[in-house]
């Protein structure tokens, strides 16, 4: 990590700050607020975009190294997309995915 | 009094059931600080100053990744804008409150302390709702905080070779599938996934942003289809 310390904890309070205000924002201000429903329809669109966008790189290119159908994070991240998507449960999931990861690593 | 006490001790009695699923998301926000390089008190800093797990995860994530600091902060706000609905589906139930303690329960406010505080609302006394909220808030809080630090305390104990790092994805994986609710949010999931990979070689990781924001669109653009058909 090359981040020095100033720069981080200033990165943290930046985060820091802006969910706070995110999540005082309503509440501040006082109720009558309902988000308008426009505003609605768009925000609950941004966990599924964002998590996939995070989740797929990570499986197919894991740290920036190019496609490679060898690579074991790729088949885990499958066998644990599975159990995610019939169990909905993290804890199964996460075991499923560093489970094969470590018997493909042994491969 | 003892009403207000009944309501606190019911909200905490109410997360209950989801703590085994907060206890190792929270470890790993701990463990994954660590192995990207934070100290054990930056490590418990990002839990306290944000004190969201995805945000803390995917920050975590573009720090080690060495992201400028920019994309960092932008990635970490949309994953939260979430929190928007919530403040505005709660602010009735708060309102009257002095400013300092609409503030604690602001800061305190988390997907799981809403999903338990809303559907409780339904019924229950007015009055005390704020304190059965309080309580379930209070006590995620707790135990996201307690199993942090016990991440960030293993997080150098555990070796390289245990590819640790990869629990990270793994989390957001398990996240991903309840958010996707109908066609539209697969859609939007679907669009931001192929985004992410055809532009994975941006600098900076703008890709994701880049693959996100498209990954809105594209849902709102199949929520519109699907509304005209209908």
């Amino acid at each position: 990590m090359r981040l020095d310390p100033s720069t981080l904890w200033l990165t943290l309070l930046g985060i820091g700050l802006g969910t706070f205000l995110i999540r005082f924002s309503f509440i501040w201000v006082f109720g009558r607020g309902e988000v308008r429903p426009e505003v609605q329809r768009v925000l609950r669109f941004v966990p599924a975009a964002v998590l996939s966008a995070l989740v797929l790189p990570s499986f197919v290119f894991p740290q920036q190294a190019p496609f490679s159908p060898e690579n074991p994070r790729l088949w885990a991240g499958l066998v644990a997309g599975l159990v995610a998507w019939r169990t909905r449960s993290m804890l199964l999931t996460i075991a499923a995915g560093m489970v094969s990861l470590w018997m493909l690593s042994l491969l | 009094m003892s009403t207000r006490k009944q309501a606190f001790l019911c909200g905490a009695k109410a997360v209950t059931p989801i703590l085994l699923g907060v206890v190792p998301f929270a470890m790993i926000a701990g463990i994954a600080a660590i192995k990207v390089g934070f100290t054990k008190l930056e490590a418990l800093g990002i839990s306290y100053i944000v004190f969201a797990g995805a945000a803390q995860l995917a920050a975590i994530d573009l720090i080690g990744r060495h992201a400028p600091v920019i994309v960092v902060i932008l990635t970490a706000l949309i994953i939260n804008l979430r929190f928007f609905m919530y403040s505005a589906s709660l602010a009735p139930h708060f309102s009257g409150l002095p400013l300092g303690g609409r503030g604690l329960l602001a800061y305190l406010l988390t997907d799981q302390a809403y999903a338990i505080s809303i559907t409780a609302y339904g019924g229950g006394r007015r009055e005390f709702r704020h304190w059965f909220y309080f309580g379930a808030a209070l006590m995620l809080w707790g135990v996201w905080q307690t199993a942090t630090t016990v991440g960030v305390l293993l997080g150098g104990h555990i070796p390289q070779a245990w590819s640790l790092d990869f629990a990270i994805p793994l989390t957001f994986l398990a996240l991903l599938f309840p958010a996707i609710k109908d066609r539209p949010s697969l859609v939007a999931a679907a669009s931001a996934g192929a985004l992410a990979l055809a532009a994975h070689r941006l600098p900076c990781n703008l890709g994701l942003l880049l693959a996100a924001f498209g990954g809105i669109v594209a849902g709102c653009v199949a929520e519109g289809r699907g509304n005209d058909a209908a």
